[in-house]
């Protein structure tokens, strides 16, 4: 899957990290929901990391379009409220 | 796909193909596309450029607070050589007032830096995507079918788009911080124009209005820290001299 940190680009990552990825995006809603930043914060670290590690940087050459869009690294918590919500950023 | 990502790319996606159901000739859409991204390359550059002018800004504001905290702190102590700690109190609440305001657009001229950095990295990017999106388009071109073509162009106009999307919600965080650092210079600006970091010794005398809002804004505490240390840097007696009898005193 390619997934998209905003502002940073584009990373492919095994297709078994969807599931990995789609937990820590349901958490991350919760947390948003219910106003805990703190556990927010963790969850986004662990999201980030997790593509990070996993992910091999795409070149600039491919013109490939992203399954999933993270929002950017230093995205506020009030921002983030508006962003995981719902089905959060992976549907399911 | 929900959330902001999801909501962008849909949008460029319903964009892109509607784009191509007008088309008589997928061809001429894939220049017409390219056109269209070189377009948006200029408005970026220029989103650059603003961000740089807010930081120019920003920098000549800080250069002008850095010279009034040296003038201040300067009269202050000639100030208080003279016996006048009055005027030395007043140098010495402007100076912090100043000083706050010097680190706080210093902070913020950090930040555009780093806003700057990252736009510029991105612009770049870009740049090579569109460059890819040039050459990817020649080839569909030349080897023009109109059905192979229409699925061949809308993928790639779509990792174009995403990441033109992306550089447009960088920009617009930008442009954001970018406007509340405006609303600061326009503060500094204010305060300037006011005479607030002014040389004392242009002041008349008795309390003016900015007097009165300084006493208010700056903290008592600091200025008196400052002025008992100034007091004891030049030497026993020095506050309650007469000026004239400065240089006896102090032999």
């Amino acid at each position: 899957m390619i997934v998209r940190i905003s502002g940073e680009g584009q990373f492919k990552l095994p297709d078994e990290d969807a599931k990995r990825l789609n937990e820590l995006d349901n958490e991350a809603v919760a947390a948003a929901e219910s106003g805990d930043e703190g556990r927010f914060q963790e969850l986004w670290s662990q999201m980030l990391e997790l593509v990070a590690n996993d992910g091999n940087a795409l070149d600039g050459d491919d013109l490939v379009e992203s399954d999933v869009i993270l929002p950017p690294r230093d995205i506020s918590f009030a921002e983030a409220q508006g962003e995981f919500t719902g089905d959060g950023l992976i549907p399911d | 796909m929900a959330g902001l990502g999801g909501r962008m790319s849909t949008v460029i996606k319903s964009k892109i193909s509607r784009m191509l159901d007008r088309a008589e000739d997928p061809g001429e859409t894939l220049d017409y596309g390219y056109q269209k991204q070189v377009e948006m390359l200029q408005n970026v550059k220029k989103g650059i450029a603003d961000v740089v002018t807010a930081k120019k800004r920003l920098q000549m504001q800080s250069n002008k607070l850095e010279q009034s905290v040296v003038k201040l702190d300067t009269q202050a102590r000639q100030a208080l050589s003279q016996g006048r700690e009055d005027l030395a109190r007043m140098a010495l609440e402007r100076k912090t007032l100043a000083q706050t305001e010097l680190q706080s657009l210093d902070t913020q001229i950090n930040e555009l830096e780093g806003q700057q950095e990252k736009l510029t990295e991105n612009e770049q990017k870009l740049r090579t995507k569109i460059e890819a999106f040039r050459t990817k388009k020649e080839v569909i071109k030349a080897q023009y079918s109109a059905a192979e073509a229409q699925v061949k162009i809308s993928e790639a106009a779509s990792g174009v788009g995403e990441e033109m999307a992306d550089l447009g919600l960088a920009m617009q965080r930008a442009e954001d911080k970018t406007e509340t650092m405006r609303a600061r210079a326009a503060a500094v600006e204010e305060l300037e124009a006011a005479g607030t970091f002014d040389d004392i010794t242009q002041l008349g005398s008795g309390q003016d209005d900015i007097e009165r809002q300084l006493q208010e804004l700056t903290s008592g505490a600091q200025v008196d820290d400052e002025l008992a240390k100034m007091k004891a840097e030049l030497g026993p007696g020095g506050g309650d001299s007469p000026a004239l009898e400065q240089g006896k005193e102090n032999a």
